[in-house]
């Protein structure tokens, strides 16, 4: 390993920029913002999962006291003309319009089909009622492989399927195939002495974020739209606002407000085009807050999937071929994170020999959106109890056989790429040497389990602009919506260059007016590429601080140094300056200091994640309880241990939460019967223990100071873990998601 | 949301006038736990709130060793299980109030609202069932009482007739080598409505090993919570044995008549009546 870096900043714990403003209430969510005139919109949505608006009448809503304006996606731009602009792989507009408003079709219950702007929101709330739309009612398609049928009733008359670069001839619900292969399968399978091939079942479930969506947009009488909402990527919202309503981005501005959770699920716009198409309407602004039910009902969740799963093994324990075959329900328009599914699925094994298929199907359920490594948990569940199942028949300890298959530096992806150097060994060494994985676990229904997980990180665009103050501290300017502590983490990397405590700097999320462009907060690429740039930023102060210094001491600026927070001469003369000091003295040397740094790495490092966790299994009722939980996971470096520690603990806790209860439970008419925090069963403080974050740090090559991702790859190994430890605890393997307790109760015979 | 009027009652006759008078459209506003969040979701319509906490009656908090416990209809949780002399004669009903939401909701939520509210999950009423709770109904033709078995009709549909009110609930004292025991399943360990509930009630002689009564009741396997009567009767007389209580718990598990939906699976629920039933009476008789 690297010799360890020393750092002054990096790495403690300074209290977060953001956080006394947040736990004294004091923060302003987008539900806050207030405005003079302002009215209130809500949004209508469909009682049906699949069915053709044959008519809407908005006339006894319009004659409703107090209502100001009603929109329905006769008020969008024609749609159809601008798919073909956009390019293939691009967002099918079309799509991405009819998700907004519903056209022709409703496609999912709770599909948005007109919206209502009055004087008060009981007011739109009861003029929704009086929207009349008639519906031709049609069957519903609820589950991925019934939607794979070939008399499946289709939600798309003109999908056909994409295939390594082919289309098909006829229409179904499949609209892509993808695969990765390595090697001979057949040959690996052959050469193998255990054939273990499971087939696996998981739930919908949502991200559910505390805070549910909001948006307040306005037009100037210019015509310049400006956006208040909680987002978190305001250039996203940008781009799909402009292309929605065919606007100029140039003429929108969006502000991020402060966000309470988003895990992916708020990158997707729903009622932010709403809230400019009834702004537009009244000549008012217009503010659309979602109720919990319409953020289940009416925003993404991650998919339900179908999963098989064969791997083979010499009786050594080493895997000689894997095959996967993965089946995403996209919901009602294409485009699941199965593609990610399929990447990761095996990525933390070097095996010579496979094969993974991945389809994204269309279901009547709402577009799923992104949620923390989208695609790679509801792999994982499959490949990681396999792989258990091999170590038990095997009698191999199920950490050995992760690293006997382990993947290193040099090993290739299924999907491609070669590894650079990573820290998946040092995940499976830690938690074997844990006195977790040591404690004693032999009590009747009690049961432990591993499982590990991958997730590849992303880099993508980021600007920092970092303005120096005369008394010694700097505003730092960014534009990624902080949604765990990066307003922190991203200072901290500037802070370091520049000698500074963490407290020095005082960080700014801006809106898209005031700042350079910068990609969304997710892909666990915050702290990495927006606090590389913020490192680039403080890199262009130092350099131009010490043509200050050099200015100040009529040197050349090759004879001034910077360390510690000092400028120093180091030839001739014996001048020394503190940064601050330097700071007080810019408007004699030139004027104020302004440093940028803008990026786009390349060189994200792929995060590995090892759990170990306990379970006792009441037998007489089904249910699970989490004795105890260990994650292990490579932050590469941890520039704010206290919030990778909560990346690590909430992705864990979330993990449990899809285990084990959370899942959208359908009636037969297609409509959630459980869309609320009630009956959709997250877990709360009284369900877990505390969660135990260890940090690994196998610094990433591609960024200065070693950081990779830390926020999606947690969530990885949770289900497979927690299935492994219920099959060491009552002898049963779960193959379907949620572990709930009725599940359990048919599982073990009992009802 | 349609707008709603809202009065605040300062005595029985004017809250039983004001219901007589509004009809369907009148609800007795208590703790609000229920109703303010069903008005709120527009599951209930309500055009006028009767807020009754001003009026004396249904603020009653009074035990007697030997008269038992007399519990006005919107005393709050909190206020129950403050009391050592109630917890310590009714611990059933104490799980209950223990259960329902979290600490805050206990300080506004109570017994009396849950029991009108009249859902087939609700936690208190299997407690009050076996601990043989009476209800004291005001109307315009007076007061009357009602077993509190009888009182839940359906879901959310109560044996109030128009213009009628909860005033009280009035428990019998226990009776000596007694006592109760109320739990329910929920897949998570907070925060849910039970899948299914069950209370239980014994009464043990002299040595504490005969049965000389015992009553049972079940949550959320009816439209109604239920007094499991046969069950409760077959143990009269019976040595404490698990024999007995397998025999009680099946008998329990015969009247249920529970239904699939998001909170469970019928079956799911049918067996869980027999786990509970034999939890419930085997935590009372630990109890005495």
């Amino acid at each position: 390993m690297a010799e360890k870096k020393e750092y002054k900043v990096i790495g403690t714990r300074p209290i977060r920029h953001d956080g006394v403003d947040k736990v004294t209430g004091r923060a302003l969510y987008g539900a806050d913002f207030q405005m003079t005139g302002l009215l209130h919109g809500r949004v209508l949505r469909s009682p049906h999962a699949h069915a053709r608006i044959v008519s809407i009448d908005t006339s006894r809503a319009e004659a409703y006291p107090g209502v100001k304006g009603v929109v329905t996606a006769q008020d969008l731009p024609e749609a159809e003309d601008r798919v073909a602009d956009l390019g293939e792989g691009a967002v099918n507009l079309k799509y991405l319009c009819d998700n907004i408003l519903a056209s022709d079709k409703v496609l999912y219950t709770g599909h948005a089909v007109a919206a209502v702007a009055a004087t008060s929101p009981h007011i739109a709330e009861e003029a929704c009622k009086l929207i009349d739309v008639e519906y031709e009612v049609l069957p519903p398609v609820m589950e991925v492989r019934q939607a794979m049928e070939a008399d499946a009733p289709l939600l798309h008359e003109n999908l056909k399927t994409t295939s390594m670069g082919e289309t098909a001839e006829e229409p179904s619900n499949v609209a892509s195939h993808i695969q990765h292969k390595l090697g001979d399968p057949d040959k690996g399978f052959a050469e193998a002495d255990i054939v273990v091939e499971r087939d696996f079942v998981t739930g919908t479930v949502h991200q559910g974020y505390i805070e549910p969506h909001n948006a307040t947009a306005h037009f100037n009488q210019d015509g310049q739209l400006t956006i208040w909402c909680s987002t978190q990527g305001a250039f996203t919202v940008r781009e799909q606002v402009a292309e929605i309503l065919q606007y100029p981005i140039s003429k929108i501005k969006v502000v991020p407000m402060e966000i309470g959770g988003g895990f992916g699920g708020k990158i997707s716009v729903y009622i932010k085009p709403v809230a400019a198409m009834l702004a537009k309407k009244t000549g008012k602004p217009v503010k659309v807050l979602m109720s919990r039910s319409d953020v289940f009902e009416g925003t993404g969740p991650t998919p339900a999937s179908y999963i098989r799963v064969k791997m083979g093994a010499t009786k050594e324990g080493k895997i000689t071929a894997a095959e996967a075959y993965l089946a995403f329900e996209a919901g009602a328009y294409p485009g699941s994170p199965v593609g990610p599914g399929a990447m990761c699925i095996f990525a933390p094994y070097s095996i010579e020999n496979l094969v993974i298929d991945g389809y994204d199907v269309v279901v009547n359920k709402p577009k799923t959106a992104p949620y923390r490594a989208p695609g790679a948990p509801n792999a994982a569940f499959g490949s990681e109890t396999v792989l258990d199942e091999i170590a038990e028949e095997l009698g191999i300890d199920p950490l050995e056989i992760r690293l006997l298959n382990g993947a290193k530096e040099g090993d290739r992806r299924a999907d491609g790429p070669v590894h650079p150097r990573i820290g998946f060994i040092e995940t499976v060494e830690t938690a074997k040497a844990h006195p977790h994985y040591t404690a004693p676990n032999g009590k009747k229904h009690h049961g432990r389990g591993v499982a590990s997980g991958y997730w590849f990180n992303i880099g993508l665009e980021s600007s920092v602009t970092i303005n120096v103050n005369a008394d010694g501290t700097i505003n730092l300017v960014e534009g990624s919506t902080d949604i765990g502590g990066t307003r922190s983490s991203i200072a901290m990397q500037a802070a370091e260059v520049l000698g500074i405590p963490a407290e020095s700097v005082n960080p700014s999320v801006v809106d898209t007016n005031s700042v350079g462009y910068t990609a969304v907060t997710g892909g666990s690429r915050t702290t990495y590429a927006t606090g590389y740039a913020a490192y680039e930023a403080a890199q262009d102060v130092k350099r131009k601080m010490i043509t200050r210094a050099a200015k100040l001491w009529e040197v050349d600026e090759d004879n001034v140094q910077f360390a510690d927070g000092e400028f120093s001469c180091i030839n001739g003369k014996e001048e020394q300056i503190s940064f601050r000091d330097l700071c007080g003295r810019l408007g004699q040397t030139g004027g104020p200091v302004v440093g940028s740094g803008t990026v786009n790495p390349g060189g994200a490092g792929g995060a590995y994640a090892t759990h170990i966790v306990d379970v006792v299994v009441d037998e007489e009722t089904g249910k699970v309880d989490i004795l105890r939980y260990t994650a292990v996971q490579d932050a590469g470096k941890a520039i704010h241990p206290s919030y990778v520690e909560g990346q690590i603990q909430g992705g864990a806790v979330q993990g449990i939460g899809w285990a084990l209860n959370e899942e959208y439970i359908y009636n037969d008419e297609g409509t959630m019967t459980n869309a609320s925090f009630l009956d959709y069963r997250m877990p709360t403080c009284l369900d877990l223990p505390m969660i135990d974050a260890v940090i690994v740090e196998v610094p990433n090559p591609g960024h200065p100071y070693g950081v990779r991702g830390v926020g999606e790859v947690p969530i990885v190994p949770p289900m497979a873990a927690i299935a492994n430890a219920i099959y060491d605890a009552i002898g049963i393997r779960m193959t379907e998601l949620p572990m709930s307790p009725d599940r359990l109760l048919k599982a073990m015979g009992k009802i | 949301m349609q707008d709603f009027s809202y009065v605040s009652a300062q005595t029985v006759s004017e809250a039983v006038s004001l219901l007589d008078e509004n009809g369907e459209k009148a609800r007795i506003l208590a703790g609000g736990t229920d109703l303010i969040v069903q008005v709120r979701e527009a599951r209930r319509d309500v055009g006028l709130m009767i807020d009754v906490k001003s009026i004396p009656e249904v603020n009653v908090l009074d035990y007697d060793d030997d008269a038992g416990l007399t519990l006005g209809a919107a005393v709050e949780c909190y206020k129950i299980y403050a009391v050592d002399a109630i917890c310590n004669a009714y611990p059933g009903l104490i799980d209950a109030t223990k259960i329902i939401g979290g600490t805050a909701i206990q300080g506004r939520a109570g017994v009396g609202g849950n029991l009108c509210n009249a859902s087939p999950a609700a936690d208190c009423i299997p407690p009050l069932i076996v601990l043989g709770a009476t209800c004291v109904i005001a109307g315009p033709n007076g007061e009357r009482e009602l077993p509190v078995e009888h009182f839940c009709t359906g879901p959310g549909q109560t044996a109030l007739e128009k213009g009628e009110m909860l005033v009280s609930l009035k428990i019998p004292a226990p009776a000596s080598n007694s006592s109760s025991f109320y739990l329910r399943f929920i897949p998570r360990n907070e925060m849910d409505i039970a899948v299914v509930g069950a209370g239980a009630s014994v009464t043990l002689d002299a040595a504490k090993q005969t049965i000389v009564s015992a009553r049972i009741a079940l949550a959320a396997v009816a439209p109604t919570p239920l007094f499991a009567e046969e069950a409760s009767e077959l143990l009269a007389g019976r040595e404490v044995s698990d024999a007995a209580i397998d025999e009680a718990a099946q008998a329990a598990q015969a009247i249920a008549r529970p239904i699939s939906d998001m909170r469970g699976t019928a079956e799911q629920r049918t067996h869980l009546v027999g786990v509970l039933t034999r939890r419930a009476l085997n935590g009372a008789i630990q109890r005495i």
